[in-house]
């Protein structure tokens, strides 16, 4: 299929310059408008269209910081799916769990990192319970499994309402997370000529920071550890895998158990940065389901891409035009899905 | 199989006609319509604390008839509230419901109330303008106010006694706080002040962060009107970012259900001016009373929250002209709603009495947050704006030229 597709792609672009110079290209202009528009001092025209360079430059960055929470609750859920066929939709309840156990960690032993460890283990463990309790008895019947996760996410999302009511809690940060840096980019100058720099809270620094090492680390396993090799294997061929002596219930269990535990962490990490309450849950399986469809479903580098697009559109549509904002991410959707159904790094099965 | 089946349903019918015929004679069954799922789930809870503090006082029977709380749940969301009202209308058989909590849901459940001539729908503490004052059911009673009447005296309190000439406004994008907005902004632009942004944010949004950011830095305060977790967010994030501008709270944002919230929120809110239906420091008797009533209820707040006196006043309405027509609603509730449109009594917060949209006529309280002696956040009373009709006290005419409350209107940048 590939050695079909290369020849036609080149031949499309004619002899000048290549599909994959052209992209390199736009991808340059791209990067050296973004470094202007961030960098520069603006004209007051741009203010006029934009609103401020403040606001502009905290969207940019916001979105960003958002992307990487999108990308630590969409990596295990595409993980999960890319190698068990199995839509998980309990996935928005084990971040909402990750989030609650968070709390209740951190508030009582007073070290948010210690509940950002539990937050993983915890769901870690609950996510290896599920996949050998539920899942491993209704293997090769994915529909079935599809629906065992709805009635999941319905009853632990009762269960926890029931436990921690209905109220918002908020993760406490240490001290050390607390704050605001000073970023060298300059948003305004005063009459005096004194510069004004950007000011952004250390914390979220800190998130897209823990996402994008996260995300670094997965990849690395994913592609230079033995586990990884039998994941990537299960993931084009599970029964093959099977077929070569592999123990694929041992590898399933570890992609349950890293898929959940990233969605717990996820949920300590964002219950510090903004708040845990009920319907969170929903909130961040509707957000992976959207980022996992544009990036395209089995594919970590596809999560991180969807999840960056689908981080910026909300942020740059919440201040430019908040009513219609929540279409813009959804337009993202509709038009990968008309374009490239498999989504931007999906294999066309 | 088959003779389980049969077991079951004769089990189901033994279980439920007895309750039936109960149901007949000597019990009235009253639907109770509040957000018990979703973002409001906290306000919800607290309006059916307020709900069941009125039958408590009644010791749960009116006019020798027991009464039947029958409880139907929506997520603040329009469609939810309708179906709730539905399930609770065409399958529990209530000829009596109070509700629905959140502005959206009061206006959809006022249209859904034109198409159920004979059941009585009673407010629990929706207040968009338009539930009463364009185009209203006949069988829709608000005895709470709407959002735009809790704001009197705010605008000219900011302006003449806080000096703030230019404020920016942040808040969720339905039609309560654009009542909340109208309320607020009738006042001040009436004053000489200036709104020179809006921010409409959709309900449940999380990140605040670039709102934040791109509210102008010149302004001398922000009016906030948040609910629930968004209030919870937006003050967290606001503090985060090291804002410095004072606050303006819409009367949700400083309710005792975000006053009660753990965090460093807490710093941003003190001295942080709003009005609204209640007062927490109010010293009236009547009031204590009442506070000390709520306290019976399972997992109430310190003071009660503008839901569970909204649904406290619009429950003890229903259940004092049930007593006037001595609980029957066999004709269709009809003896009940000329009872209800004529019912004028003194609730917690003073007297009420309805206009002819069926809207309340009721008190105002102008409050500020301070902390009270055991550390808990409280309003305390400032002022007391006596007897607040929905046009503000504008003629009626001159108030509709003004426009129904939009995200543009009114407007003085």
């Amino acid at each position: 299929m590939s050695i079909l597709d290369q020849p036609s792609s080149s031949s499309l672009s004619g002899g000048g310059v290549t599909r994959r110079q052209a992209w390199g290209l736009v991808g340059l202009l791209t990067a050296a408008i973004v470094a202007w528009l961030v960098f520069a001092v603006w004209p007051q025209w741009l203010n006029a269209i934009l609103i401020s360079k403040k606001a502009f430059v905290s969207a940019i960055l916001n979105g960003l910081t958002l992307a990487g929470l999108y990308f630590l609750v969409a990596s295990g859920f595409t993980l999960i799916f890319g190698l068990m066929r199995n839509i998980n939709l309990a996935h928005g309840s084990l971040y909402l769990l990750g989030a609650y156990i968070g709390y209740e960690v951190t508030s009582r032993t007073g070290h948010w990192l210690l509940g950002v460890a539990a937050g993983f283990t915890v769901l870690a463990i609950i996510g290896v319970v599920m996949q050998v309790f539920v899942f491993r008895r209704l293997e090769g019947d994915d529909l079935r499994q599809t629906l065992v996760t709805i009635g999941i996410s319905i009853v632990a999302a009762d269960l926890m309402l029931a436990v921690w009511a209905g109220g918002t809690y908020q993760i406490a940060t240490p001290e050390w997370l607390d704050g605001a840096l000073t970023l060298p980019v300059i948003t305004a100058v005063r009459s005096n000529g004194a510069s004004v720099f950007l000011t952004y809270p250390l914390y979220r620094v800190v998130v897209l920071a823990a996402a994008i090492v996260i995300g670094v680390g997965l990849w690395l396993m994913l592609n230079k550890t033995r586990v990884g090799m039998m994941i990537r294997a299960g993931v084009d061929d599970r029964a093959m895998l099977s077929a070569s002596g592999v123990n694929v219930h041992a590898v399933f269990a570890i992609v349950f158990g890293v898929g959940a535990g990233l969605a717990g962490f996820a949920g300590v990490v964002g219950g510090s940065a903004l708040s845990v309450a009920p319907g969170e849950d929903v909130r961040y399986l509707l957000a992976s389901l959207v980022v996992v469809i544009v990036g395209g479903m089995g594919s970590i580098t596809g999560a991180a891409i969807g999840a960056l697009l689908i981080g910026l559109a909300e942020q740059i549509g919440l201040v430019y035009f908040p009513t219609y904002g929540v279409v813009l991410t959804f337009v993202i959707m509709v038009v990968t899905l008309a374009v490239r159904p498999q989504g931007i790094m999906g294999k066309a099965r | 199989m088959h003779r389980r089946t049969l077991l079951a349903l004769a089990l189901f019918t033994g279980l439920t006609a007895p309750s039936m015929a109960l149901a007949a004679d000597d019990t009235i069954k009253i639907g109770l319509l509040a957000t018990f799922e979703g973002p409001f789930t906290v306000l919800g809870e607290d309006g059916e604390r307020g709900a069941m503090t009125a039958v408590a006082e009644t010791n749960g029977s009116v006019a020798g008839k027991k009464i039947e709380i029958v409880k139907g749940s929506s997520d603040a969301s329009p469609d939810s509230a309708v179906r709730a009202a539905r399930k609770l209308v065409e399958q529990d058989g209530v000829k009596v419901l109070v509700g629905p909590l959140s502005g959206d849901e009061g206006l959809a459940v006022k249209d859904y109330a034109k198409t159920k001539p004979d059941v009585t729908f009673i407010n629990g503490t929706s207040a968009a303008q338009d539930t009463t004052l364009r185009n209203p059911a006949e069988n829709f009673f608000r005895f709470s106010t709407d959002g735009a009447q809790w704001m009197a005296g705010l605008g000219t309190y900011a302006f003449k006694d806080k000096g703030y000439k230019k404020v920016a406004t942040v808040a969720e994008d339905y039609s309560f706080p654009y009542t909340q907005v109208f309320g607020f902004m009738a006042e001040f632009c009436k004053a000489g002040g200036h709104v020179p942004s809006k921010s409409w944010v959709p309900i449940g949004n999380k990140d605040f962060s670039s709102v934040i950011a791109a509210i102008p830095e010149d302004v001398d305060a922000i009016y906030v009107a948040l609910g629930g977790a968004d209030a919870v967010n937006f003050l967290t994030q606001y503090q985060q970012a090291g804002g410095t501008a004072p606050l303006i709270g819409g009367s949700i944002t400083v309710d005792q259900t975000v006053l009660t919230s753990k965090g460093k929120l807490r710093d941003v809110l003190k001295g942080t001016p709003s009005a609204g239906p209640t007062a927490d420091t109010n010293d009236a008797p009547a009031w204590k009373a009442f506070v000390d009533a709520y306290k019976k209820q399972p997992g109430a707040f310190p003071s009660p929250s503008l839901f569970a006196h909204g649904y406290y006043v619009n429950m003890k309405a229903t259940l004092l002209a049930l007593d006037q027509v001595g609980g029957d609603v066999s004709d269709g509730g009809k003896k009940l709603r000329e009872a209800l449109s004529k019912l004028s009594f003194d609730t917690p917060t003073g007297k009420v009495s309805l206009d002819k949209n069926r809207n309340a006529i009721a008190d105002i309280f102008l409050t500020e947050v301070t902390e009270g002696s055991d550390g808990n956040l409280l309003n305390k009373l400032v002022k007391v704006v006596p007897q607040v009709n929905q046009t503000l006290g504008i003629p009626e005419d001159e108030f509709m030229k003004l426009g129904a409350v939009n995200r543009d209107n009114p407007s003085c940048p």
